[in-house]
């Protein structure tokens, strides 16, 4: 076994792997020293609890590929639906003009995210999900093409509930798992930039709802109230909290901070098996 | 209802009986933080020392919404003329969320936490629209760039999870801010590039462009930068 070859190759996927590992050559010590005290059989095991050790906090390549997957399914989703919007403006019934432009902006953006990912998950040597239109049913109808929202692409309110719940569901979704990032650098760095751009689009759909009258919503999430109906309240459900790391923000200080604006002040993360719940009816 | 005048009252001596929950939960870093009585601006040397680690970075974001929160109570002590009735409600609520992250942290870092910092925003004028909106713009987008730069910074997953709930808001924010200046600015290329990333800054950049609006010197010279 060559070490120092391992430490190359790690080194090229991770160039902070000696900074985890204290320097090179104490690492090379510190491997030197418990290889002298254990027999050969042993010290893939001892390597592998040094190495689990270092990235104690830090997904491992394996992981941040999952993460990057389960980013890329979503945003599939929605790349998908904004594609199919964007050739279905008359039957909906988008407005020329700046509603048309906002949805097209969106569109573009949710097809750069799948680009991007599908990149990043390649050069993590990881193999990207793939899905087309024919994997969706935008009607929430898990195949019948006949659920909950059966006239998403007839009707510009039930379009617009579908989008604002997406983009919402998103924003919760990355933020569920940015924890496990840590330490990852680029890949965080990445995933959070794609994550306060899905919050842009959620506050503008949220927008354009309120200009149509569609839902009293306003660009930020009150309560878990959906403005929708009960169809999506899962998405929702959680943005009541007021209590952040052992803090109550009503009232913080004496300073009137009601109870909506501390559900307002702070967005919540949902779980994967949360997100998959919701998502399900939408996939084939 | 919200207490206006409550909310402008002086953020200090407040007990922080939660903050040792949240210590005890987060396994906070230390950090020696100096609250620097003699500031000399733009001297990293000096100032207040927003400190190393993740307290630092928690410092910072305390300073950032410290900015924000006084800015928006400006903004609602003096509208601008022609201001509507949708804009003041949403100003009102976009000043409130500034105040609960700025009290928040506050709480959160208890005697880490750098003191209250003096503003400067007489290049603001509080009575112009486009004054007013293209300031929040700047303070909305920077707030954006700061907390996805400051993510890799952080050590602490629960603090990188606090982060994000709060980076969302003020995405959200910039776009409906962006959206009342110009109709469907909330994610344009001055924000968003060509693969769909927002915009994302180191805390020198997002401090260089903060520096005209605060008086306080300000030290980031121990945050971590990698």
């Amino acid at each position: 076994m060559n070490f120092e070859n391992i430490l190359s190759e790690i080194e090229k996927v991770d160039p902070e792997v000696y900074e985890r590992l204290d320097t090179r050559r104490s690492t090379l010590k510190r491997f030197k020293d418990i290889a002298g005290k254990l027999s050969l059989a042993a010290i893939p095991m001892a390597l592998g609890s040094m190495f689990n050790k270092a990235y104690s906090q830090t997904a491992t390549g394996a992981q941040v590929v999952d993460i990057l997957n389960y980013a890329l399914t979503l945003e599939y989703l929605e790349a998908e639906f904004y594609k199919r919007a964007v050739t279905s403006f008359a039957t909906i019934g988008v407005p020329a003009g700046a509603a048309q432009m906002a949805i097209t902006t969106i569109r573009d953006h949710e097809v750069a995210h799948v680009n991007f990912l599908r990149t990043a998950i390649s050069g993590a040597g990881g193999t990207p999900v793939t899905f087309t239109a024919a994997n969706f049913d935008f009607t929430a109808g898990n195949g019948s093409m006949a659920g909950p929202f059966a006239n998403v692409f007839t009707n510009y309110n039930t379009f617009l509930a579908v989008a604002q719940t997406f983009e919402d569901t998103g924003v919760r979704a990355y933020k569920g798992r940015a924890a496990e990032l840590v330490r990852t650098g680029d890949v965080l760095s990445a995933a959070l930039r794609i994550h306060s751009v899905e919050a842009r689009h959620a506050a503008h759909i949220r927008l354009m709802r309120k200009a149509n009258n569609f839902g009293d919503v306003k660009p930020w999430i009150t309560g878990n109230q959906t403005g929708i109906g009960a169809a999506v309240q899962a998405s929702y459900n959680g943005e009541e909290n007021t209590v952040q790391a052992g803090v109550q923000i009503t009232g913080i200080n004496g300073l009137g901070i009601t109870a909506e604006a501390a559900s307002e002040s702070f967005d919540e993360g949902l779980t994967p098996a949360q997100v998959l719940a919701i998502v399900d009816p939408f996939i084939i | 209802m919200t207490n206006k005048a409550s909310l402008e009252k002086p953020t200090d001596g407040l007990p922080s009986v939660s903050r040792r929950k949240f210590l005890a939960f987060a396994g906070a870093s230390s950090g020696l933080v100096l609250a620097g009585a003699a500031c000399r601006k733009n001297n990293d040397a000096g100032g207040v020392d927003l400190g190393s680690g993740d307290t630092g970075i928690l410092n910072y974001a305390y300073a950032l919404e410290q900015l924000e929160a006084a800015f928006y109570i400006q903004v609602l002590n003096s509208p601008y003329s022609g201001i509507t009735a949708m804009e003041t409600a949403m100003l009102r609520d976009i000043r409130d969320h500034e105040i609960a992250h700025r009290e928040f942290f506050k709480n959160a870092l208890g005697s880490n936490a750098i003191p209250g910092l003096e503003v400067d925003f007489s290049a603001v004028n509080f009575s112009s629209r486009d004054s007013v909106l293209s300031t929040a713009k700047t303070f909305e987008d920077l707030g954006v760039s700061a907390y996805n730069g400051a993510g890799r910074l952080l050590t602490n997953p629960a603090f990188l999870t606090l982060a994000g709930k709060i980076v969302s808001v003020e995405a959200r924010h910039a776009a409906y801010i962006r959206d009342i200046i110009s109709n469907g600015s909330f994610a344009n290329n001055e924000v968003v590039d060509a693969m769909g990333l927002d915009v994302i800054r180191t805390p020198a950049q997002v401090m260089a462009a903060a520096d005209p609006f605060i008086k306080t010197s300000i030290n980031i010279s121990n945050l971590p930068t990698s």
